[in-house]
């Protein structure tokens, strides 16, 4: 199922390169963090197979967006931080 | 040993030839993308900005589909990420970035600038944008948003910039000429 735009959404507070060697395209400083869906990029083979030249599952990307003010304790504009995330790290809440 | 007689050169020769053999790549395709990436440079950007500047169609394909946008100019992006257009408006403002490595739509603004790679614009961007593109002497108005495009995975982003107050008779050539790497990036604004 793909997420519509406007879907509130959890990105995973996981750390797979603390298990071993990794390959992610999830920031750091969005694990653990709510943003919310703009849209449905597309679907892609996984970069975190791919990186290992494992086989690849096929996943939903998305552009989602988060309010600084959630990401950054000093933030005091609204600006917005706008980024591509795979569906595996997305939870909707 | 000269440069031309390197390890990597003989390994990049041994890899071409293999590619040929196999009749996987043909060595006059592996010439044209060589030479597709070394013509690639802003002004290709900068040409698709000032024809969106002039023709509402034009840029309602480009903020819809960049790849499609590139190859209608003559830019081609066969086999290539797809590119994806985010428009400054008065509301909002783009600011493209990668924090985890350095992506950057290469077919239409060439190899990026220097500092786009470095730690300090990857970090500072996400965390302070007003701050730092204030240094490069953009000065936004307070209500304006910025979104900062954090650009981690399969597509490319460039930004479609406002087109400047002062310009309103010039051709297409003559915008073209006025749009620069950082314009498409967002750190700046261009100026007439």
């Amino acid at each position: 199922m793909t997420l519509a735009p406007g879907t509130e959404v959890h990105v995973k507070f996981d750390w797979p390169e603390a298990r071993g060697p990794a390959h992610i395209r999830t920031p750091h400083y969005l694990r653990g963090k709510t943003g919310t869906v703009v849209r449905h990029l597309g679907d892609f083979a996984n970069p975190e197979d791919l990186a290992f030249a494992r086989p690849a599952v096929i996943l939903p990307l998305y552009h989602v967006r988060f309010d600084a003010r959630t990401l950054w304790p000093d933030a005091v504009t609204a600006d917005e931080i706008l980024v591509e995330l795979y569906g595996s790290w997305l939870e909707p809440k | 040993m000269t440069l031309i007689e390197t390890d990597g050169e003989r390994l990049l020769l041994a890899v071409r030839s293999l590619l040929a053999q196999k009749g996987i790549v043909t060595p006059e395709e592996i010439a044209e993308r060589a030479r597709l990436t070394s013509e690639a440079s802003p002004a290709q950007g900068a040409r698709m900005v000032a024809r969106a500047w002039v023709d509402p169609a034009y840029r309602k394909l480009m903020l819809d589909d960049g790849t499609r946008a590139a190859e209608a100019v003559g830019i081609p992006m066969r086999g290539l990420l797809p590119l994806g257009v985010l428009e400054n408006t008065a509301e909002v403002h783009n600011l493209v970035v990668c924090t985890l490595c350095s992506c950057y739509p290469r077919q239409v603004l060439g190899f990026p600038p220097f500092w786009f790679k470095s730690a300090a614009y990857r970090a500072r961007s996400v965390r302070d944008p007003r701050g730092l593109i204030a240094e490069w002497g953009t000065v936004l108005p307070a209500e304006t948003r910025i979104q900062v495009v954090d650009s981690t995975a399969d597509y490319r982003w460039m930004v479609l910039p406002l087109r400047p107050a002062g310009t309103e008779n010039w051709d297409e050539a003559r915008l073209a000429a006025i749009v620069r790497d950082g314009d498409m990036i967002g750190i700046t604004v261009p100026n007439a």
